[in-house]
Protein backbone atom coordinates (compact mmCIF):
# COMPACT_ATOMS: atom_id res chain seq x y z
CA UNK A 1 0.00 0.00 0.00
CA UNK A 2 2.80 2.39 0.92
CA UNK A 3 4.50 1.54 -2.33
CA UNK A 4 1.36 2.33 -4.17
CA UNK A 5 1.02 5.70 -2.50
CA UNK A 6 4.61 6.64 -3.30
CA UNK A 7 4.14 5.45 -6.85
CA UNK A 8 1.00 7.54 -7.17
CA UNK A 9 2.65 10.60 -5.66
CA UNK A 10 5.60 10.23 -8.01
CA UNK A 11 3.23 9.93 -10.91
CA UNK A 12 1.45 13.13 -9.99
CA UNK A 13 4.55 15.06 -9.01
CA UNK A 14 5.25 18.01 -11.27
CA UNK A 15 1.85 17.80 -12.90
CA UNK A 16 -0.18 20.97 -12.96
CA UNK A 17 -3.22 19.70 -14.79
CA UNK A 18 -4.65 16.95 -12.61
CA UNK A 19 -5.12 18.90 -9.42
CA UNK A 20 -7.90 18.08 -6.95
CA UNK A 21 -9.88 20.89 -8.56
CA UNK A 22 -9.79 19.50 -12.10
CA UNK A 23 -10.35 15.97 -10.85
CA UNK A 24 -13.39 17.43 -9.14
CA UNK A 25 -14.61 18.68 -12.52
CA UNK A 26 -14.09 15.24 -14.02
CA UNK A 27 -15.98 13.70 -11.12
CA UNK A 28 -18.94 16.07 -11.56
CA UNK A 29 -18.79 15.24 -15.24
CA UNK A 30 -18.88 11.53 -14.54
CA UNK A 31 -21.89 11.95 -12.28
CA UNK A 32 -23.75 14.08 -14.82
CA UNK A 33 -22.99 11.74 -17.71
CA UNK A 34 -24.05 8.67 -15.72
CA UNK A 35 -27.29 10.28 -14.58
CA UNK A 36 -28.12 11.53 -18.03
CA UNK A 37 -27.39 8.27 -19.81
CA UNK A 38 -28.95 6.02 -17.18
CA UNK A 39 -32.16 8.02 -16.85
CA UNK A 40 -32.64 8.46 -20.59
CA UNK A 41 -32.06 4.73 -21.17
CA UNK A 42 -34.51 3.66 -18.47
CA UNK A 43 -37.25 6.07 -19.56
CA UNK A 44 -36.52 5.31 -23.22
CA UNK A 45 -36.85 1.59 -22.57
CA UNK A 46 -40.15 1.99 -20.76
CA UNK A 47 -41.48 4.09 -23.66
CA UNK A 48 -40.11 1.74 -26.29
CA UNK A 49 -41.97 -1.39 -25.22
CA UNK A 50 -45.52 -0.18 -25.89
CA UNK A 51 -44.28 1.72 -28.93
CA UNK A 52 -42.69 -1.42 -30.36
CA UNK A 53 -45.92 -3.37 -29.84
CA UNK A 54 -47.84 -0.56 -31.53
CA UNK A 55 -45.32 -0.40 -34.32
CA UNK A 56 -45.88 -4.11 -35.10
CA UNK A 57 -49.65 -3.67 -35.03
CA UNK A 58 -51.61 -4.53 -38.13
CA UNK A 59 -53.69 -1.38 -37.76
CA UNK A 60 -52.02 1.30 -39.80
CA UNK A 61 -53.40 4.16 -37.74
CA UNK A 62 -51.43 2.81 -34.80
CA UNK A 63 -48.25 1.78 -36.56
CA UNK A 64 -47.90 4.74 -38.95
CA UNK A 65 -47.64 7.57 -36.37
CA UNK A 66 -45.10 5.54 -34.44
CA UNK A 67 -43.19 4.93 -37.64
CA UNK A 68 -43.22 8.67 -38.33
CA UNK A 69 -41.81 9.32 -34.86
CA UNK A 70 -38.99 6.77 -35.13
CA UNK A 71 -38.26 7.95 -38.66
CA UNK A 72 -37.85 11.56 -37.59
CA UNK A 73 -35.70 10.78 -34.56
CA UNK A 74 -33.52 8.23 -36.34
CA UNK A 75 -33.32 10.38 -39.43
CA UNK A 76 -31.94 13.53 -37.82
CA UNK A 77 -28.72 14.03 -35.87
CA UNK A 78 -29.04 13.96 -32.11
CA UNK A 79 -27.13 17.24 -31.95
CA UNK A 80 -29.83 18.97 -34.00
CA UNK A 81 -32.55 17.50 -31.80
CA UNK A 82 -30.74 18.77 -28.74
CA UNK A 83 -30.36 22.25 -30.25
CA UNK A 84 -34.04 22.38 -31.13
CA UNK A 85 -35.18 21.31 -27.70
CA UNK A 86 -32.74 23.53 -25.81
CA UNK A 87 -32.58 26.69 -27.91
CA UNK A 88 -35.80 26.20 -29.86
CA UNK A 89 -38.22 26.28 -26.95
CA UNK A 90 -37.24 29.80 -25.90
CA UNK A 91 -38.74 31.15 -29.12
CA UNK A 92 -42.21 30.38 -27.84
CA UNK A 93 -43.31 33.67 -26.35
CA UNK A 94 -44.04 33.58 -22.67
CA UNK A 95 -42.57 30.14 -22.09
CA UNK A 96 -40.79 31.65 -19.09
CA UNK A 97 -44.13 32.14 -17.38
CA UNK A 98 -45.42 28.59 -17.85
CA UNK A 99 -45.00 25.70 -15.44
CA UNK A 100 -42.61 24.12 -17.95
CA UNK A 101 -39.94 26.76 -17.50
CA UNK A 102 -38.36 25.49 -14.25
CA UNK A 103 -37.71 22.27 -16.17
CA UNK A 104 -36.60 23.77 -19.46
CA UNK A 105 -34.46 26.42 -17.79
CA UNK A 106 -31.81 23.96 -16.69
CA UNK A 107 -29.69 22.40 -19.40
CA UNK A 108 -30.11 18.96 -17.86
CA UNK A 109 -33.77 18.39 -18.66
CA UNK A 110 -33.75 19.47 -22.31
CA UNK A 111 -30.76 17.16 -22.77
CA UNK A 112 -32.59 14.37 -20.96
CA UNK A 113 -35.67 14.86 -23.13
CA UNK A 114 -33.65 14.82 -26.34
CA UNK A 115 -31.66 11.74 -25.35
CA UNK A 116 -34.76 9.90 -24.14
CA UNK A 117 -36.75 10.52 -27.31
CA UNK A 118 -33.76 9.54 -29.41
CA UNK A 119 -32.97 6.30 -27.64
CA UNK A 120 -36.68 5.43 -27.43
CA UNK A 121 -36.91 5.69 -31.22
CA UNK A 122 -33.94 3.37 -31.77
CA UNK A 123 -35.05 0.92 -29.08
CA UNK A 124 -38.54 0.80 -30.58
CA UNK A 125 -37.10 -0.28 -33.91
CA UNK A 126 -34.81 -2.85 -32.28
CA UNK A 127 -37.74 -4.39 -30.43
CA UNK A 128 -40.01 -4.26 -33.42
CA UNK A 129 -37.48 -6.25 -35.40
CA UNK A 130 -37.25 -8.78 -32.61
CA UNK A 131 -41.05 -9.05 -32.34
CA UNK A 132 -41.37 -9.57 -36.08
CA UNK A 133 -38.76 -12.29 -35.98
CA UNK A 134 -40.77 -14.45 -33.59
CA UNK A 135 -40.86 -17.96 -35.11
CA UNK A 136 -44.27 -18.71 -36.59
CA UNK A 137 -44.32 -22.05 -34.81
CA UNK A 138 -44.35 -20.39 -31.39
CA UNK A 139 -47.27 -18.19 -32.36
CA UNK A 140 -49.21 -21.09 -33.86
CA UNK A 141 -48.59 -23.16 -30.75
CA UNK A 142 -49.86 -20.32 -28.56
CA UNK A 143 -52.96 -19.98 -30.72
CA UNK A 144 -53.53 -23.71 -30.53
CA UNK A 145 -53.54 -23.40 -26.75
CA UNK A 146 -56.29 -20.84 -27.11
CA UNK A 147 -54.29 -17.87 -25.82
CA UNK A 148 -55.71 -14.42 -26.42
CA UNK A 149 -53.65 -11.85 -28.32
CA UNK A 150 -52.68 -10.08 -25.07
CA UNK A 151 -51.71 -13.22 -23.23
CA UNK A 152 -49.71 -14.44 -26.22
CA UNK A 153 -47.88 -11.11 -26.35
CA UNK A 154 -47.08 -11.28 -22.64
CA UNK A 155 -46.11 -14.91 -22.32
CA UNK A 156 -44.71 -15.87 -25.70
CA UNK A 157 -43.77 -13.01 -28.00
CA UNK A 158 -42.27 -10.41 -25.66
CA UNK A 159 -40.08 -12.73 -23.57
CA UNK A 160 -38.51 -14.28 -26.63
CA UNK A 161 -38.28 -10.94 -28.41
CA UNK A 162 -36.40 -9.40 -25.48
CA UNK A 163 -33.87 -12.17 -25.56
CA UNK A 164 -33.35 -11.76 -29.28
CA UNK A 165 -33.06 -7.98 -28.94
CA UNK A 166 -30.52 -8.10 -26.14
CA UNK A 167 -27.25 -7.94 -28.15
CA UNK A 168 -28.54 -5.14 -30.37
CA UNK A 169 -29.84 -3.27 -27.34
CA UNK A 170 -26.44 -3.56 -25.63
CA UNK A 171 -24.99 -1.73 -28.60
CA UNK A 172 -27.63 0.96 -28.32
CA UNK A 173 -26.66 1.50 -24.69
CA UNK A 174 -23.02 2.00 -25.63
CA UNK A 175 -23.97 4.29 -28.51
CA UNK A 176 -26.03 6.33 -26.10
CA UNK A 177 -23.11 6.70 -23.71
CA UNK A 178 -20.94 7.97 -26.53
CA UNK A 179 -23.66 10.17 -27.99
CA UNK A 180 -24.06 11.85 -24.62
CA UNK A 181 -20.70 13.53 -25.27
CA UNK A 182 -22.56 16.28 -27.11
CA UNK A 183 -24.31 17.41 -23.92
CA UNK A 184 -21.60 19.97 -23.30
CA UNK A 185 -22.77 22.11 -26.24
CA UNK A 186 -25.74 23.15 -24.13
CA UNK A 187 -23.46 24.11 -21.23
CA UNK A 188 -23.85 20.83 -19.33
CA UNK A 189 -20.71 19.94 -17.46
CA UNK A 190 -20.65 16.27 -18.47
CA UNK A 191 -17.47 14.23 -18.91
CA UNK A 192 -16.70 15.80 -22.28
CA UNK A 193 -17.61 19.21 -20.92
CA UNK A 194 -15.10 18.73 -18.12
CA UNK A 195 -12.45 17.67 -20.63
CA UNK A 196 -13.14 20.68 -22.82
CA UNK A 197 -12.89 22.92 -19.80
CA UNK A 198 -9.56 21.45 -18.71
CA UNK A 199 -8.30 21.63 -22.28
CA UNK A 200 -9.23 25.27 -22.65
CA UNK A 201 -7.83 26.13 -19.26
CA UNK A 202 -4.43 24.51 -19.59
CA UNK A 203 -4.08 24.28 -23.37
CA UNK A 204 -3.42 20.59 -22.84
CA UNK A 205 -5.52 18.70 -25.37
CA UNK A 206 -3.74 15.36 -25.01
CA UNK A 207 -3.95 15.10 -21.23
CA UNK A 208 -7.49 16.40 -21.02
CA UNK A 209 -8.97 14.23 -23.74
CA UNK A 210 -6.91 11.07 -23.19
CA UNK A 211 -7.95 11.06 -19.57
CA UNK A 212 -11.62 11.43 -20.42
CA UNK A 213 -11.32 8.80 -23.16
CA UNK A 214 -10.00 6.40 -20.54
CA UNK A 215 -13.03 7.07 -18.35
CA UNK A 216 -15.38 6.41 -21.28
CA UNK A 217 -13.50 3.18 -21.98
CA UNK A 218 -14.00 2.03 -18.39
CA UNK A 219 -17.71 2.82 -18.57
CA UNK A 220 -18.00 0.97 -21.87
CA UNK A 221 -16.26 -2.07 -20.40
CA UNK A 222 -18.68 -2.08 -17.49
CA UNK A 223 -21.65 -1.97 -19.85
CA UNK A 224 -20.16 -4.66 -22.09
CA UNK A 225 -19.64 -7.02 -19.18
CA UNK A 226 -23.10 -6.37 -17.82
CA UNK A 227 -24.66 -7.32 -21.13
CA UNK A 228 -22.37 -10.29 -21.58
CA UNK A 229 -23.56 -11.54 -18.19
CA UNK A 230 -27.20 -10.96 -19.13
CA UNK A 231 -26.73 -12.77 -22.44
CA UNK A 232 -25.08 -15.68 -20.71
CA UNK A 233 -28.03 -16.06 -18.38
CA UNK A 234 -30.92 -15.23 -20.65
CA UNK A 235 -29.69 -16.79 -23.86
CA UNK A 236 -28.32 -19.94 -22.25
CA UNK A 237 -30.92 -22.05 -24.03
CA UNK A 238 -29.63 -20.95 -27.42
CA UNK A 239 -26.09 -22.14 -26.80
CA UNK A 240 -24.96 -25.14 -28.78
CA UNK A 241 -25.12 -28.10 -26.44
CA UNK B 1 42.28 34.01 -46.40
CA UNK B 2 40.22 33.10 -43.41
CA UNK B 3 41.05 36.38 -41.78
CA UNK B 4 40.02 38.28 -44.85
CA UNK B 5 36.71 36.49 -44.88
CA UNK B 6 36.11 37.29 -41.23
CA UNK B 7 36.88 40.92 -41.77
CA UNK B 8 34.61 41.08 -44.79
CA UNK B 9 31.74 39.50 -42.87
CA UNK B 10 32.33 41.78 -39.90
CA UNK B 11 32.35 44.76 -42.20
CA UNK B 12 29.14 43.69 -43.85
CA UNK B 13 27.51 43.11 -40.51
CA UNK B 14 28.54 46.57 -39.35
CA UNK B 15 27.26 48.16 -42.54
CA UNK B 16 23.98 46.30 -42.20
CA UNK B 17 23.80 47.27 -38.54
CA UNK B 18 24.17 50.92 -39.27
CA UNK B 19 21.59 50.64 -42.03
CA UNK B 20 19.10 49.08 -39.63
CA UNK B 21 19.58 51.60 -36.91
CA UNK B 22 18.44 54.33 -39.26
CA UNK B 23 15.91 56.86 -38.17
CA UNK B 24 12.57 56.13 -39.65
CA UNK B 25 10.73 58.94 -41.34
CA UNK B 26 8.25 56.54 -42.84
CA UNK B 27 6.77 53.66 -40.87
CA UNK B 28 4.81 50.80 -42.36
CA UNK B 29 2.31 49.09 -40.02
CA UNK B 30 1.19 45.53 -40.48
CA UNK B 31 -2.47 45.08 -39.59
CA UNK B 32 -4.96 42.23 -39.78
CA UNK B 33 -8.32 43.52 -41.01
CA UNK B 34 -11.10 43.26 -39.98
CA UNK B 35 -11.29 43.17 -36.21
CA UNK B 36 -14.02 45.59 -35.38
CA UNK B 37 -13.79 48.15 -33.90
CA UNK B 38 -10.00 48.03 -33.66
CA UNK B 39 -9.41 47.84 -37.41
CA UNK B 40 -11.97 47.53 -40.18
CA UNK B 41 -13.13 49.04 -43.43
CA UNK B 42 -16.05 51.40 -43.72
CA UNK B 43 -18.76 50.82 -46.33
CA UNK B 44 -16.81 52.90 -48.85
CA UNK B 45 -13.64 50.91 -48.30
CA UNK B 46 -11.74 53.27 -46.08
CA UNK B 47 -9.51 51.66 -43.48
CA UNK B 48 -10.37 52.83 -39.99
CA UNK B 49 -10.66 51.73 -36.37
CA UNK B 50 -9.12 52.47 -33.04
CA UNK B 51 -5.68 51.11 -33.96
CA UNK B 52 -5.66 52.94 -37.28
CA UNK B 53 -6.67 56.31 -35.86
CA UNK B 54 -4.34 56.06 -32.92
CA UNK B 55 -1.49 54.90 -35.18
CA UNK B 56 -2.03 57.82 -37.53
CA UNK B 57 -2.20 60.23 -34.61
CA UNK B 58 1.07 58.83 -33.25
CA UNK B 59 2.77 59.28 -36.61
CA UNK B 60 1.45 62.84 -36.87
CA UNK B 61 2.80 63.56 -33.39
CA UNK B 62 6.20 62.15 -34.34
CA UNK B 63 6.08 64.07 -37.60
CA UNK B 64 6.58 61.04 -39.80
CA UNK B 65 4.42 59.46 -42.45
CA UNK B 66 2.89 56.06 -42.08
CA UNK B 67 1.31 53.43 -44.19
CA UNK B 68 -0.91 50.43 -43.39
CA UNK B 69 -0.20 47.06 -44.90
CA UNK B 70 -2.80 44.34 -44.56
CA UNK B 71 -1.54 40.99 -43.44
CA UNK B 72 -3.37 37.88 -42.25
CA UNK B 73 -2.87 37.18 -38.54
CA UNK B 74 -1.07 33.87 -39.09
CA UNK B 75 1.74 35.52 -40.97
CA UNK B 76 1.85 38.82 -39.15
CA UNK B 77 5.00 38.15 -37.10
CA UNK B 78 6.99 36.55 -39.96
CA UNK B 79 5.96 39.52 -42.13
CA UNK B 80 7.51 41.91 -39.62
CA UNK B 81 10.73 39.91 -39.41
CA UNK B 82 10.89 39.74 -43.21
CA UNK B 83 10.76 43.54 -43.26
CA UNK B 84 7.48 43.71 -45.19
CA UNK B 85 6.57 46.37 -42.64
CA UNK B 86 8.24 47.95 -39.62
CA UNK B 87 5.69 47.53 -36.86
CA UNK B 88 2.54 45.62 -35.99
CA UNK B 89 -0.40 47.55 -34.65
CA UNK B 90 -3.18 45.02 -34.75
CA UNK B 91 -4.71 44.41 -31.31
CA UNK B 92 -1.75 42.31 -30.30
CA UNK B 93 -1.71 41.35 -26.64
CA UNK B 94 1.65 41.72 -24.98
CA UNK B 95 2.89 38.51 -23.44
CA UNK B 96 6.13 36.79 -22.59
CA UNK B 97 6.06 34.30 -25.46
CA UNK B 98 5.80 37.09 -27.99
CA UNK B 99 8.54 39.01 -26.18
CA UNK B 100 10.94 36.26 -27.23
CA UNK B 101 10.75 37.46 -30.82
CA UNK B 102 9.27 40.92 -30.65
CA UNK B 103 9.87 44.23 -28.95
CA UNK B 104 6.74 45.88 -27.59
CA UNK B 105 5.85 49.50 -27.03
CA UNK B 106 4.12 50.47 -23.81
CA UNK B 107 0.58 49.09 -23.80
CA UNK B 108 -1.72 51.54 -25.56
CA UNK B 109 -4.99 49.99 -24.46
CA UNK B 110 -6.27 47.30 -22.16
CA UNK B 111 -9.56 45.89 -23.34
CA UNK B 112 -11.67 45.51 -20.23
CA UNK B 113 -14.11 42.76 -19.42
CA UNK B 114 -17.62 43.81 -18.50
CA UNK B 115 -20.71 42.30 -16.96
CA UNK B 116 -23.88 42.56 -19.00
CA UNK B 117 -27.43 41.83 -17.91
CA UNK B 118 -30.92 42.38 -19.25
CA UNK B 119 -32.01 46.01 -18.87
CA UNK B 120 -34.70 45.01 -16.39
CA UNK B 121 -32.34 43.08 -14.17
CA UNK B 122 -32.21 43.94 -10.49
CA UNK B 123 -28.46 43.52 -10.42
CA UNK B 124 -26.73 46.81 -9.80
CA UNK B 125 -23.26 45.87 -8.70
CA UNK B 126 -20.86 42.99 -8.82
CA UNK B 127 -19.86 41.39 -5.57
CA UNK B 128 -20.04 38.01 -3.94
CA UNK B 129 -23.34 38.68 -2.29
CA UNK B 130 -25.04 39.94 -5.43
CA UNK B 131 -23.80 37.07 -7.56
CA UNK B 132 -24.41 34.20 -5.21
CA UNK B 133 -26.84 31.69 -6.68
CA UNK B 134 -26.87 33.48 -10.02
CA UNK B 135 -26.05 31.89 -13.36
CA UNK B 136 -23.22 33.48 -15.29
CA UNK B 137 -22.52 32.94 -18.98
CA UNK B 138 -18.97 32.98 -20.36
CA UNK B 139 -17.20 31.83 -23.49
CA UNK B 140 -15.37 28.61 -22.80
CA UNK B 141 -11.64 28.90 -22.28
CA UNK B 142 -11.45 32.68 -22.49
CA UNK B 143 -9.77 34.97 -20.01
CA UNK B 144 -13.27 35.86 -18.86
CA UNK B 145 -14.11 32.21 -18.20
CA UNK B 146 -10.99 31.79 -16.09
CA UNK B 147 -11.60 34.96 -14.14
CA UNK B 148 -15.28 34.26 -13.45
CA UNK B 149 -14.60 30.62 -12.56
CA UNK B 150 -11.84 31.46 -10.12
CA UNK B 151 -13.61 34.42 -8.57
CA UNK B 152 -17.26 33.37 -8.41
CA UNK B 153 -17.19 29.68 -9.40
CA UNK B 154 -17.96 28.51 -5.88
CA UNK B 155 -21.05 30.58 -5.30
CA UNK B 156 -22.61 30.98 -8.75
CA UNK B 157 -23.27 28.63 -11.65
CA UNK B 158 -20.92 29.20 -14.56
CA UNK B 159 -22.35 28.19 -17.95
CA UNK B 160 -19.78 27.89 -20.70
CA UNK B 161 -20.57 28.53 -24.37
CA UNK B 162 -18.68 28.02 -27.59
CA UNK B 163 -19.90 31.23 -29.21
CA UNK B 164 -21.13 34.59 -28.02
CA UNK B 165 -24.33 34.06 -30.03
CA UNK B 166 -25.38 31.00 -28.03
CA UNK B 167 -24.67 32.92 -24.88
CA UNK B 168 -26.81 35.89 -25.92
CA UNK B 169 -29.64 33.50 -26.78
CA UNK B 170 -29.58 32.09 -23.27
CA UNK B 171 -29.37 35.54 -21.74
CA UNK B 172 -32.51 36.48 -23.69
CA UNK B 173 -34.14 33.24 -22.63
CA UNK B 174 -33.51 34.19 -18.99
CA UNK B 175 -31.45 31.08 -18.44
CA UNK B 176 -28.59 33.38 -17.54
CA UNK B 177 -28.72 36.23 -15.09
CA UNK B 178 -25.68 37.90 -16.56
CA UNK B 179 -22.79 37.35 -18.92
CA UNK B 180 -19.15 38.32 -18.61
CA UNK B 181 -17.20 39.05 -21.74
CA UNK B 182 -14.84 41.41 -23.49
CA UNK B 183 -16.44 44.82 -23.32
CA UNK B 184 -16.08 45.57 -27.01
CA UNK B 185 -17.67 42.29 -28.05
CA UNK B 186 -20.47 42.84 -25.56
CA UNK B 187 -21.01 46.37 -26.80
CA UNK B 188 -21.28 45.22 -30.42
CA UNK B 189 -23.39 42.12 -29.86
CA UNK B 190 -25.58 43.42 -27.05
CA UNK B 191 -25.71 47.17 -26.52
CA UNK B 192 -25.48 48.32 -30.15
CA UNK B 193 -27.35 45.40 -31.63
CA UNK B 194 -30.46 45.72 -29.55
CA UNK B 195 -30.52 49.13 -27.93
CA UNK B 196 -32.23 49.45 -24.60
CA UNK B 197 -32.47 45.74 -23.86
CA UNK B 198 -29.22 45.32 -21.99
CA UNK B 199 -27.12 47.17 -19.50
CA UNK B 200 -23.62 47.05 -18.12
CA UNK B 201 -23.53 46.01 -14.47
CA UNK B 202 -20.83 47.36 -12.19
CA UNK B 203 -17.36 48.48 -13.15
CA UNK B 204 -15.25 47.44 -16.12
CA UNK B 205 -12.76 44.78 -15.14
CA UNK B 206 -9.13 45.14 -16.20
CA UNK B 207 -7.36 43.60 -13.24
CA UNK B 208 -5.67 41.47 -12.05
CA UNK B 209 -2.99 41.34 -14.70
CA UNK B 210 -2.64 37.59 -14.25
CA UNK B 211 -5.97 37.24 -16.11
CA UNK B 212 -6.30 40.32 -18.22
CA UNK B 213 -2.74 40.61 -19.42
CA UNK B 214 -0.72 43.68 -20.01
CA UNK B 215 -2.89 45.08 -22.77
CA UNK B 216 -2.27 45.63 -26.47
CA UNK B 217 1.09 46.92 -27.65
CA UNK B 218 2.75 47.94 -30.89
CA UNK B 219 5.28 45.29 -31.87
CA UNK B 220 8.66 46.06 -33.43
CA UNK B 221 11.71 44.10 -34.46
CA UNK B 222 13.97 43.58 -31.44
CA UNK B 223 16.67 45.87 -32.76
CA UNK B 224 14.39 48.86 -33.33
CA UNK B 225 14.60 50.05 -29.76
CA UNK B 226 14.96 53.67 -30.76
CA UNK B 227 11.79 53.53 -32.80
CA UNK B 228 9.84 51.92 -29.98
CA UNK B 229 11.10 54.62 -27.65
CA UNK B 230 9.89 57.35 -29.99
CA UNK B 231 6.45 55.72 -30.13
CA UNK B 232 6.33 55.51 -26.34
CA UNK B 233 7.07 59.20 -26.05
CA UNK B 234 4.47 60.09 -28.67
CA UNK B 235 1.92 57.91 -26.89
CA UNK B 236 2.61 59.67 -23.60
CA UNK B 237 2.12 63.05 -25.28
CA UNK B 238 -1.18 62.00 -26.87
CA UNK B 239 -2.42 60.74 -23.52
CA UNK B 240 -1.55 64.05 -21.94
CA UNK B 241 -3.01 66.40 -24.54
CA UNK B 242 -6.32 64.58 -24.73
CA UNK B 243 -6.03 63.25 -28.27
CA UNK B 244 -5.92 59.71 -26.94
CA UNK B 245 -9.08 60.20 -24.86
CA UNK B 246 -10.85 61.63 -27.88
CA UNK B 247 -10.14 58.55 -29.97
CA UNK B 248 -10.91 56.22 -27.06
CA UNK B 249 -14.27 57.89 -26.46
CA UNK B 250 -15.12 57.63 -30.12
CA UNK B 251 -14.77 53.85 -30.13
CA UNK B 252 -15.39 52.74 -26.58
CA UNK B 253 -17.58 55.43 -25.08
CA UNK B 254 -20.54 53.81 -23.39
CA UNK B 255 -23.12 55.92 -25.15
Amino acid sequence: MDNLTTWFNDLLAGNVIFTPQTLGYYWTGLVTTSQLVFLSLVIGLVLAIPLAIGRSSRHRWISLPIYAYTYVFRGTPLLIQLYIIYYGVVFFDGIQQTFLWPILREAFYPALIAFTLNTAAYTTEIFRGAIKATPRGEIEAARAYGMSQALMMRRIILPSAFRRALPAYGNEVIFMLHASAIASVVTLMDLTGAARFVYARFYAPFEAFLFVAAIYLCLTFAILYFFRYLEKRLLAHLKPA
Amino acid sequence: MKKLLTITILGMALAAGSAQARDYDHVRFGVDVPYEPMEYRTADGELTGFDIELGNALCAEMDITCEWIEQEWDGIVPGLLARNYDAIMSSMTINDERRQTLLFSDPYITIPGAWFAAAGSELEEINEEALSGKSIGVQRGTTYDNYATDTFGDLATINRYSTADDMVLDLDAQRLDLVFLEFVVGKTTLLDNDEGSYKVVGEMVTEPEEYFGEGFGIAFRQRDEALAERFNEALATLKEDGTYDEIYEKYFGEE
